[in-house]
C-alpha cells in the first residue's frame, strides 16, 4: 500500500481559510489595546473576502484532499446562510460588546470560529470532519453561552449547554463508529457505494449508527424529545449569542442531515420515515403548546424555535419518503435561509428592547411600543407575521413550500398536523403584535436611543422576509438546481 | 496464551467498569477508572495496536486521570452526592438505554451478523511496515484536513479556556 499525499488545493476551501485568517488577526489585535478598535472593521471586511471568495468558486464544483472537501453549489449555499447569520448577529452586538468586551477580540473570533465550524460541516464528505467541524461549533458556543461570567444563569447557561453537547458527542460518534465498523469508510460517497453495491448485508449495526447519527444532531438542532437544554441555554446566554445560536446550528445540523441524506444513506432512508415522521410531530406539538405558556419573551422564542425546527423536519421526513423530490430539498433550504433572517430580526428587537442588565424581557413590556418607537414595532410586527407564517412575508411561503412537499410525497397526515401547529403558533406569535399596539405603556421607552448599525441589521432583515415573500420563485429554481 | 489474557483483562476491565460506578467515594472510582483503562490498554496490546495501548495510557490512565483526580480533590464532595440523588428519575431512562446497549452487543456477538466488512490492512501488513510509521503515514496523506482542523478545534478550546479564566478583560 503507498501513500502519498493528496492533492492540497487550498483554493477548496478558500472561505474557510479567510474567516480562520479573520478570526486569528482579530484574537492578536485584541493584544494591542490603541489598534483593537479596528477589529470590527476587520471581520466586515473577512466577511466580504468571504462572500467574494464564494461568488469565485460558485459553480466550479472543486473537490480537494482526496475528495475530502467539496465546494459544491450546495456547500457554497450554505456558507452564504452562515455568514449572512453571521453578520446580522454583529451587527446587532454592538451593545453587548461595548459593555462586556471592551474591543478584546475573544468574541469576535469565537463567533468566527463557530462560523468556520459551522462552513466545515456544510461543504466536507466525510464524517470525521463533521464530527470536528461540529465540535468546533460547539465549544464555541459553549464560551459565548458562559460568556457574561459574571452572571450565574449565563454560567449556568454554558455548563448546562457544555454538560448535554458532550454527551450527544458520545451519541454522534458511536454512531459514526458503528457506521464505520459496518462499511469500512467514513467517506459519505463510499458509505453510498457500500449501500448501492449491495454484496454485503446491511446489518443492524448500520441502522443503529445512522440513528444515533440523527439523535446526535437531533440535539443540536432542538428537536423533541432532545430539546431539554434548548429555553435555559437561550435565556441565560447573551442575546446576540441567542440569535446566534438558534439560527446558525439549526442550519449546519440540517446541513449535515441533508448531505447524508441525499447522499450517503439515500438507498435506505425511506426504511426510517417512520421515526421522521413522529420526530417531526412531537417537536412542532411540544414547541408551540410550550410556547403558548411562556411570559419571558427569550423562552417564547426558544420554544418558537423549538417548533421551527419540526416544520424543517417535515421537509426533511417528506425528502426520506422521496428522496430524489429536489423540491423537497430546495424547501428545507429556503426555510433555513427565511428563519435566518427572521429569527435573527426578532432577537434583534429583544436585544434593542432590553436594557444593560436584561430588564426588559417580558411580553408584556412590550406594550405600547408601537407609539413611542415605531419602527422597532414594525419590524418586530413583520418577524413575528414572518414566524407564524402571514402573508406576504417569506415565513408564509417557507411553510407553504414545506407542507406541499409533504403533500408531493404522500404524508397527509404529517401536513394536516404541520398546519394545525401552523394555526396554533399564530397565537402566540400575535399575542406580541397586540401589545405593542393594543394596549397602554407601562414602561415609559426613554431609555431606548436610536441605534443606526442595529437599525441596519433589522433593515436588513426585514428586507429579506419581504423580498424572499413577494419574489420566492427565482430563489427556488435556483435551489431545486443545486443538488 | 492470548486467549487466556484476553480472558483475564477482560475480565478485569468489565469488573473494575462495574466499580467505578458502585463505589460512593469518587476517588475510589477514579482509581478503578484507571484501571480499567489499563486493561482496555491490554487487550489493543493482543490486537496488535501497540501504538494505541501507549496513547492509552499515556493519554486516558496518564493525562486525563491528573485532571480527573484534580477536579475531584477541588469539587465539595458532599454537595456531589446530594445533586445525584436528586437524579434518581433518570434512572429508568439509564436502565432503557443500558438494556438497548447489551441487546445490541449480545446479537453481534451470539448471531455474529451485521459485523460488516473487514478493514484494508492485515495484522502482517502492521507488522511488516511498524504500526507507529502506518499511523503516520495515513494521518499524514489520507486523513491531512482532520488533522488540520483537529488542530483548530484545539485552539478554540485553548482561547475559551482563557476566555472564561481570565481575572478581567
Amino acid at each position: 500500500m503507498d501513500y502519498s499525499i493528496p492533492t492540497i488545493n487550498l483554493s477548496v476551501i478558500g472561505p474557510e481559510i479567510i474567516i480562520l485568517l479573520t478570526a486569528v488577526s482579530v484574537l492578536i489585535i485584541g493584544l494591542f489595546p490603541n489598534y483593537r478598535r479596528w477589529s470590527i472593521s476587520i471581520v466586515f471586511i473577512g466577511i466580504i473576502f468571504a462572500f467574494y471568495d464564494i461568488y469565485y468558486l460558485w459553480n466550479l464544483n472543486q473537490v480537494g484532499f482526496d475528495g475530502m472537501v467539496l465546494a459544491d453549489n450546495f456547500a457554497l449555499l450554505f456558507d452564504i446562510i452562515f455568514l449572512i447569520g453571521t453578520l446580522l448577529t454583529l451587527l446587532l452586538s454592538g451593545n453587548f460588546i461595548n459593555q462586556y468586551i471592551r474591543g478584546t477580540g475573544e468574541y469576535l473570533s469565537l463567533i468566527l470560529f463557530a462560523t468556520l465550524g459551522m462552513m466545515l460541516m456544510a461543504s466536507t464528505n466525510d464524517l470525521i470532519v463533521i464530527f470536528l467541524g461540529l465540535e468546533t461549533l460547539s465549544i464555541s458556543l459553549y464560551i459565548l453561552a458562559a460568556f457574561r461570567r459574571s452572571r450565574e444563569d449565563s454560567l449556568e447557561a454554558g455548563l448546562k449547554y457544555f454538560l448535554l453537547g458532550a454527551f450527544t458527542t458520545g451519541f454522534l460518534l458511536y454512531g459514526i463508529a458503528l457506521i464505520y465498523g459496518s462499511t469500512g469508510t467514513t467517506n459519505i460517497y463510499s458509505i453510498l457505494n457500500f449501500l448501492k453495491d449491495g454484496s454485503v448485508e446491511i446489518g443492524i449495526l448500520f441502522y443503529i449508527g445512522m440513528i444515533l447519527i440523527i439523535v446526535g444532531f437531533g440535539f443540536k438542532a432542538a428537536f423533541v424529545p432532545f430539546h431539554m437544554w434548548v429555553p435555559d441555554v437561550y435565556e441565560g446566554s447573551a442575546t446576540p449569542v441567542t440569535a446566534f445560536m438558534s439560527a446558525g446550528v439549526k442550519a449546519a445540523s440540517f446541513a449535515v442531515f441533508l448531505r447524508l441524506f441525499i447522499t450517503g444513506f439515500s438507498p435506505i432512508i425511506s426504511q426510517i420515515t417512520g421515526i421522521l415522521a413522529v420526530l417531526a410531530i412531537l417537536t412542532m406539538t411540544v414547541g408551540n403548546v410550550i410556547a403558548i405558556v411562556q411570559t419571558n419573551i427569550k423562552r417564547m422564542l426558544a420554544y418558537s424555535s423549538i417548533a421551527h425546527a419540526g416544520y424543517i423536519l417535515v421537509a426533511l421526513t417528506a425528502l426520506s419518503r422521496n428522496i430524489e423530490s429536489e423540491f423537497s430539498a430546495a424547501s428545507i433550504m429556503y426555510y433555513i435561509l427565511v428563519y435566518t433572517f427572521m429569527n435573527i430580526g426578532a432577537f434583534g428587537v429583544v436585544i434593542y428592547m432590553e436594557k444593560s442588565e436584561e430588564e426588559v424581557l417580558k411580553i408584556s413590556d412590550y406594550a405600547g411600543l408601537g407609539f413611542k418607537k415605531p419602527f422597532a414595532a414594525i419590524c418586530m410586527t413583520l418577524f413575528m407575521f414572518s414566524l407564524a407564517g402571514i402573508p406576504p412575508t417569506a415565513g408564509f411561503m417557507g411553510k407553504l413550500y414545506i407542507f406541499s412537499s409533504a403533500v408531493e410525497s404522500e404524508l397527509y397526515g404529517l401536513a394536516v398536523i404541520g398546519v394545525l401547529n401552523a394555526v396554533i403558533a399564530v397565537y402566540y406569535y400575535l399575542r406580541v403584535v397586540i401589545f405593542m399596539y393594543m394596549k397602554e405603556a407601562v414602561l415609559d421607552f426613554s431609555y431606548l436611543s436610536a441605534r443606526p448599525v442595529m437599525a441596519l441589521s433589522l433593515s436588513i432583515s426585514v428586507g429579506g422576509i419581504i423580498y424572499l415573500g413577494i419574489f420566492p420563485q427565482s430563489l427556488i429554481n435556483l435551489l431545486t438546481n443545486i443538488l | 496464551m492470548e486467549f487466556i489474557l484476553f480472558y483475564i483483562f477482560g475480565f478485569i476491565a468489565v469488573v473494575s467498569a462495574l466499580l467505578i460506578i458502585l463505589q460512593k467515594n469518587p476517588i475510589y472510582s477514579a482509581v478503578f477508572l484507571i484501571l480499567t483503562l489499563f486493561s482496555v490498554a491490554i487487550l489493543f496490546l493482543l490486537l496488535n495496536a501497540q501504538f494505541v495501548a501507549a496513547v492509552q495510557v499515556l493519554v486516558y490512565a496518564g493525562a486525563i486521570m491528573t485532571l480527573f483526580l484534580f477536579a475531584i480533590m477541588l469539587l465539595n464532595i458532599k454537595y456531589e452526592e446530594k445533586a445525584f440523588s436528586k437524579l434518581a428519575n433518570l434512572k429508568i431512562t439509564g436502565i432503557f438505554v443500558t438494556f438497548v446497549l447489551f441487546i445490541e452487543f449480545m446479537y453481534m456477538i451470539f448471531l455474529r451478523k451485521g459485523l460488516g466488512i473487514a478493514g484494508n490492512i492485515s495484522p502482517e501488513k502492521v507488522a511488516e511496515v511498524g504500526n507507529v510509521e502506518l499511523i503516520g503515514k495515513i494521518l499524514f496523506t489520507k486523513y491531512l484536513f482532520p488533522f488540520e482542523v483537529a488542530s483548530l478545534v484545539l485552539l478554540v478550546a485553548m482561547v475559551g479556556v482563557i476566555v472564561l479564566a481570565k481575572k478581567k478583560f
